[in-house]
């Protein structure tokens, strides 16, 4: 019979609590604050009660570094695009200047216990942003999706190919003027209409 | 014919029927699960519906060993040449399940990455509603299959006919370069 | 002939790129090299996978390939493996197979309709998935679940982690040739399935976590049924104790293989048990909790090794932490609402459509226009039975969301398979892909 006398788990509580010190949340954001203080051109943002922090393209892998080395972030949960085409009613941030695509991460302090999302604007003539890779080795399927389903370029990336489409695919499905989301669907041996 | 002579007790048939007998009562399905519905095909080979019943509980994972499909879950555009593959090496006689709306019609992902129907590269037998079918279901699927196989042509071969098969060509297989007749000319 | 030809749309967007195409296909006649194998030469299909690894001068080694088709049945996973000998030199998992569009479905959806696309990406634990999505639009809708909701789904998501990790058992059993283990595991993952069955109508797929409550009530009995549930998984997972735990054999196949330490374990994203298996007590329940999690009794099961044999140990203590919080649930439920009174969002009850013209409209027009949801973005996060899953959601005021990404635990811990399984056997390559527990539904998605 289980019981759940292992011992690693009966101190599981205090291990964790004085190990990493986890720390219940903090209102006020002070790595928003770091970040801002460090970047001329970062801009803070509260969306839905968590922080964001607008950051503009060149200095895209410079935060990851920071947050990385300074800010106890240990990971980097995830790297995504969004892309803007035909938004009817985006919100714009002061002093953000709104292009088709966004590059979005998703970054996780273990040991802060805190969370913090970063965007970067990339315009659709010249879709191409620093790798974050090389930081958070972690990213590397991540920034392969975005770049499979977006055509976004990650400078820096050591293994930049797709990775979920076929090799020979043409187009990048997920921009909203390539694959259509609807597609005929042919049902054999249909005896037609009566 | 002087069977009085003989001093066990037999049956006699045709050896047609024995051969369907044989084959419906041991058919040996390759695993394919790919998504959701693989699950329920376990849960299917699993004690509780127990596919033992109906002769079926060795799934092989060579392709070259089964000689039933169950084409178990949404089948991509980048998978539909492997699933082709693994079809083309199974021997005859072979049957195809297709499990579950995805692989019957793309089901609810109507988009670019699902092939519409796994019946546009292999010829299927049996569809199996549901998403995914519940055992049942695919029992139910199964024992029709059974039925097909009990009452069909024994000598049957694989043709490109409206109702099953996309008719594709293959011009290679397991690695070595053959001209193979189309299906439907092997046939004639 | 032309069926594997791929349905493209020619947009403007083509023609202004012909460049980058040219040299994109320059770059793919590079990369593809033995992986292709020419199925037909009537249409352009290639089985292809990514560049092989290079080989650096004389070299003894020799690349095979496991999958996309292969018994050791997770899914439609193909990993590359580079050995010398019988050890795995460099290993590279190539994913993709099973590639669904379902965030491009996602934007083709309502948000009323959203929970039945992503329901379909976990499909061993299906409510995490609804339950991300659900709470990202009920924050960008900034809306309250009552209480009673809270906890069904807080009940539903357990038994849902209860089944998922019974099919670890089943299924890490049945690869590591423990064939009784994967009958044993069914057995039990099938009375977790008709409890869900009984709750939301279905075994798997359940889509019955909405945005502002759940799909219905909890049904008449339901007390007795998980009570009794867990009597019998409680039983079982005793069992798998006395079977697996010290068995010789399995502690030969799992033990020591397949190590990850806590610093590559963060730096790869990974999380959920493979991360708790490095020593690091990491559970969303506990560090952020959502739901109800911080009223409910439990314990994070963490262990210090990093091997197999510890995220197959994390992964059974948590189905008794688990049986701990559905009995905890059925004891503190609260009664109430099972769905947020907000016209806006929740449709009439059903009987009210029989008998009122304005009830039928208005259920006409949720479900065929779904609601609006005021334009931002959010990410949410839980805890499902595989590490962090998380939906990060953009709406433009429009009733579909302009980008609903989810990220998939399994996505980031399949990257740590390969710093697993290096200058390993081939044969623990089975069992730490199967340590993993990747559904490759929700890395492919």
């Amino acid at each position: 019979m289980i019981t759940v006398a292992d011992p690693a788990v009966d101190t599981a509580g205090d291990a964790r609590e004085e190990e990493h010190k986890v720390e219940p949340p903090v209102p006020s954001d002070e790595v928003a604050a770091a970040i801002c203080a460090k970047f001329d051109d970062a801009i803070f943002h509260e969306s839905h009660g968590q922080p964001v922090v607008y950051i503009d393209r060149a200095h895209w892998a410079e935060v990851a570094t920071l947050l990385r080395d300074d800010e106890q972030f240990t990971s980097c949960m995830d790297v995504t695009a969004v892309d803007h085409l035909g938004d009817v009613e985006r919100v714009v941030i002061d002093g953000v200047a709104p292009e088709r695509f966004e590059i979005v991460a998703n970054f996780l302090s273990h040991t802060r216990n805190r969370r913090i999302r970063v965007i970067t604007e990339v315009p659709a003539d010249d879709t191409t942003i620093a790798s974050i890779t090389p930081v958070y080795v972690g990213m590397s399927f991540a920034e392969r999706e975005v770049y499979d389903l977006y055509g976004i370029t990650f400078d820096g990336h050591p293994d930049l190919t797709r990775i979920l489409m076929p090799d020979d695919w043409v187009g990048h499905p997920l921009r909203k003027d390539d694959a259509p989301a609807r597609v005929p669907v042919t049902f054999k041996g249909d005896p037609g209409p009566r | 014919m002087g069977l009085e002579a003989v001093p066990y007790n037999f049956l006699t048939g045709r050896l047609e029927d024995l051969v369907r007998w044989a084959r419906r009562n041991s058919v040996m399905p390759a695993t394919f699960g790919l998504a959701c519905c693989a699950i329920e095909m376990m849960a299917t080979g699993a004690a509780h519906y127990d596919l033992a019943r109906f002769g079926m509980e060795t799934f092989r994972a060579s392709p070259r060993q089964a000689d039933l499909m169950i084409v178990a879950g949404r089948v991509s555009q980048k998978m539909a040449p492997v699933l082709r593959q693994v079809y083309d090496q199974m021997v005859e006689p072979k049957w195809v399940i297709s499990m579950g709306v995805c692989a019957s019609s793309g089901g609810m992902f109507n988009n670019y990455a699902i092939v519409q129907g796994v019946d546009q590269i292999v010829p299927v037998d049996v569809y199996v509603p549901g998403c995914p079918p519940g055992p049942e279901t695919l029992l139910h699927g199964i024992i029709t299959l059974h039925e097909q196989i009990k009452t069909g042509e024994l000598l049957k071969r694989r043709d490109a006919s409206p109702t099953g098969g996309a008719g594709i060509e293959i011009s290679q297989q397991d690695g070595v370069l053959v001209d193979l007749p189309t299906p439907s000319a092997a046939r004639a | 002939m032309n069926d594997f030809e791929h349905e493209h749309v020619e947009t403007d967007a083509d023609a202004a790129v012909t460049d980058a195409a040219v040299a994109e296909q320059v770059r793919l006649e590079r990369q593809t090299d033995e992986g292709e194998q020419l199925l037909t030469q009537h249409s352009e299909i290639v089985v292809t996978g990514g560049p092989w690894p290079e080989v650096e001068g004389e070299s003894q080694t020799m690349i095979i390939n496991m999958g996309p088709q292969h018994p050791s049945t997770h899914g439609v996973l193909r990993i590359m493996m580079e050995l010398d000998g019988e050890t795995v030199v460099r290993a590279k998992p190539i994913v993709g197979y099973l590639h669904t569009g379902m965030e491009k479905t996602g934007e083709q959806l309502t948000y009323v309709q959203g929970c039945t696309n992503v329901t379909r990406m976990d499909y061993a634990s299906p409510i995490a998935n609804e339950l991300v999505f659900s709470m990202a639009v009920e924050q960008l809708l900034d809306v309250t679940v009552p209480e009673r909701a809270t906890w069904i789904r807080m009940l539903l998501a357990e038994l849902s982690r209860m089944a998922s990790h019974l099919l670890f058992q089943a299924s890490n059993g049945m690869d590591l040739g423990a064939v009784s283990m994967m009958l044993f595991g069914w057995r039990e993952r099938e009375e977790v399935l008709r409890v869900l069955e009984k709750v939301t109508g279905l075994r798997m797929n359940h889509n019955f976590v909405r945005p502002g409550g759940v799909a219905a009530d909890l049904p008449d009995g339901w007390q007795d049924t998980c009570l009794d549930v867990c009597d019998l998984v409680e039983r079982g997972i005793g069992e798998y104790d006395d079977l697996l735990t010290g068995n010789p054999i399995w502690l030969e196949r799992m033990v020591g293989v397949g190590v990850i330490t806590k610093d590559e374990a963060l730096a790869l994203a990974a999380s959920g048990p493979i991360l708790r298996s490095t020593g690091f007590a990491w559970d969303l329940r506990k560090t952020q909790p959502y739901l109800a999690y911080d009223q409910v009794d439990f314990d994070v099961i963490y262990t210090e090794n990093g091997d197999c044999f510890d995220r197959y140990r994390i992964r059974l203590y948590e189905i008794a932490e688990s049986i701990k919080i559905v009995r905890q649930c059925v004891d503190m439920m609260p009664s109430g609402d099972y769905r947020v009174q907000n016209k806006k969002i929740t449709p009439p009850p059903r009987a009210r459509i029989d008998e009122s013209m304005e009830a039928l409209i208005h259920h006409f027009k949720l479900f065929t226009e779904g609601f609006r949801v005021p334009a931002g973005e959010t990410y949410a996060v839980a805890e499902s039975p595989r590490g962090e899953v998380g939906c990060y959601m953009v709406s433009d005021g429009t009733g579909k969301p302009i980008r609903m990404h989810v990220r998939g635990p399994s996505f980031y811990n399949l990257q740590t398979m390969s710093t697993m399984i290096e200058n390993r056997m081939v044969a623990d390559g089975v069992a730490i892909v199967s340590s993993v527990d990747p559904i490759m539904g929700e890395v492919d998605r």
